[in-house]
């Protein structure tokens, strides 16, 4: 009994010192955000002691004339909405395809998808650029949105497809009795019995396109385009290199969105993971 | 399943996406090709052909060659070490304990995180003087004056340390994923053959976890060989290249030097690179993977 005692005080222990090491970066970032702007660079004594405290650093960096936050917002949640729509919906329709339809080719070509996750985001990138400039999509929502060559389309396909497959075959057969087409059953049987998939490649898609930055950084030009992620890092040399309570500020402004959405949703990251199958 | 015949409309269902894939991933790696062939200037209108030049030019090229040997030193590195750690976090969370679920959501955080901003904040625990590791070896009554991130022989090692804080959370998960589906059965089976804690973690456990580990083998190495925003924000390649990676060469030779004929190229070896690297992985593992399989029946 001892020896469980010790046991489960020793994990509490080391769990402990996991969660200040996960922790403390982001304390840093939240107190250092309250310092005077151009005070010395917080070490951890002085780090809950400014001199005084700064809250007026928040509408300050809300409303500084050269980087309009309020703009880089918009333009991050139009893009991330966009992306993660499109995404459902292409996906979940190529899963339904995959998972419940029978055509010549369909193994080769989910294979193929599955192997499109292998290539690296890098050797897209330049063709991608080419080709949105020709458009003349340098620097518009469509330019930011359509090309996003990180957010795996095939990833997507697999996770949705895993989950489909796991769904029972007597759904559809009672629906298709009943004369409903595919098209029907997809959406009046399998999408609503997969609401929890479809939150997970929601979830994932989200936070992939939120904190994406090669691509928006490549694909905008102008300040009022920016999408948050590649405004902060205009930030980073905006209020002089080495005032970091204001970059701290941006930088929780940037990632508070992000986290609410993650703790909002953060079962469905889990689920997603084990849904995958590691097992195959 | 029944017996369905060949139907064409599981064409029009997958249609959508495969043309997007085709139009955003296939043609985009079709037209990387195409350029890696020529002598590409973006603001050029010349464009001659050189056939496999570029591709000679990067492997002899010594500046490309640091970033390659930088790339694999990263991935060589960090993800071995991330997968050790984010193992032993996974056995260590996989236990019954009160407030544990707190814990494993906690771990996670630093993933879905601005990569932008904890770049800015991992540059001040790396700082020289002010930074919280210099502070902590103060305390401890060292040193405590290292530029980190200025130091050619830290500047990697400070990238990599990050790394782990970074890649923790979805690695824990996984193996979390296949620590609870391993049955329990095994274990009992073992503990009253007599096999200690050591002896199960060894004999039951990593067997069990073969496929896991295979895994998260593949995808951590795919993401480390992909390293960018860190570097972008920290270190711009340097100390004396000491942290220039190839997506980060490849990125100042298109968008600051604007050779993208030779940047197409070193995009495609760094494609092929992992391709191979995957293979290797692939073929190591494979006997494990074949028992595993046969253990898992």
């Amino acid at each position: 009994m001892a020896m469980k005692r010790l046991r489960v005080l020793g994990s509490y222990v080391l769990l402990m010192a996991l969660a200040v090491t996960t922790l403390a970066p982001f304390v840093w970032m939240l107190f250092t955000s309250f310092h005077p702007p151009l005070s010395p660079i917080p070490t951890p004594d002085r780090l809950f002691a400014p001199r005084e405290w700064a809250f007026g650093n928040y509408p300050y960096v809300l409303s500084f004339p050269e980087l309009p936050v309020a703009r880089f917002f918009l333009n991050s949640l139009v893009v991330t909405a966009a992306v993660v729509f499109v995404q459902l919906g292409i996906c979940s329709l190529a899963a339904y395809g995959f998972a419940r339809m029978t055509f010549r080719g369909r193994d080769t070509l989910f294979t193929v998808f599955l192997l499109t996750m292998m290539i690296p985001a890098v050797v897209m990138i330049v063709p991608l650029f080419l080709v949105v400039d020709k458009l003349g999509w340098l620097n518009t929502f469509p330019g930011l949105i359509l090309p996003y060559p990180y957010l795996s389309t095939a990833f997507g396909t697999f996770l949705l497809r895993q989950f489909f497959l796991s769904l029972p075959r007597s759904l559809d057969e009672a629906a298709r009795l009943d004369g409903a087409s595919d098209l029907q059953i997809y959406w009046h049987v399998i999408l609503p019995s997969a609401k929890p998939a479809l939150a997970t490649l929601a979830a994932f898609a989200f936070i992939w396109t939120w904190t994406e930055f090669y691509w928006p950084m490549l694909a905008t030009s102008t300040v009022d385009m920016r999408t948050l992620e590649v405004g902060l890092s205009v930030f980073k040399d905006a209020y002089g290199a080495t005032n970091w309570p204001l970059q701290m500020t941006a930088a929780v402004i940037v990632m508070a969105p992000a986290l609410l959405f993650f703790l909002a949703l953060q079962r469905y990251f889990v689920k997603g993971i084990v849904m995958t199958g590691v097992k195959g | 399943m029944s017996a369905e015949r060949s139907n064409w409309r599981g064409y029009v269902f997958v249609a959508p996406a495969t043309v997007y894939l085709l139009v955003f991933s296939l043609l985009p790696m079709a037209v990387a090709a195409y350029l890696s062939l020529h002598q590409w200037h973006l603001l050029r209108a010349e464009h001659p052909f050189v056939g496999l030049d570029n591709y000679a030019a990067a492997l002899e090229d010594p500046f490309f060659r640091t970033a390659f040997w930088n790339t694999l030193v990263f991935a060589a590195t960090s993800v071995p070490l991330g997968m050790a750690f984010a193992l032993a976090v996974a056995l260590l969370v996989d236990q019954r304990l009160r407030g544990i679920a707190v814990f494993r959501t906690l771990f996670y955080v630093p993933a879905v995180s601005s990569g932008v901003a904890i770049s800015m904040v991992w540059i001040w625990i790396f700082m020289p003087q002010d930074g919280l590791i210099n502070y902590a070896l103060r305390l401890a009554g060292l040193a405590g004056d290292t530029d980190f991130l200025g130091d050619t022989r830290f500047a990697l090692a400070a990238i990599v340390l990050m790394s782990l804080w970074i890649g923790l959370g979805p690695r824990m998960v996984i193996f979390l994923a296949g620590l609870q589906s391993v049955p329990p059965s095994l274990y009992e089976a073992a503990a009253i053959d007599g096999a200690g804690p050591w002896q199960r973690f060894r004999h039951i456990t990593l067997p069990m976890l073969v496929p896991t580990t295979f895994f998260v083998l593949v995808t951590s190495t795919i993401g480390a060989f992909q390293l960018f925003t860190q570097v972008y924000i920290m270190t711009q390649g340097g100390p004396r290249r000491a942290t220039d990676v190839v997506v980060y060469h490849i990125y100042k030779e298109a968008w600051h030097k604007f050779h993208i004929g030779s940047a197409s190229a070193q995009s495609y070896l760094l494609f092929a690179a992992l391709l191979v690297v995957s293979l290797i992985q692939f073929r190591l593992m494979r006997r494990q993977l074949k028992e595993a399989a046969e253990a898992w029946q």
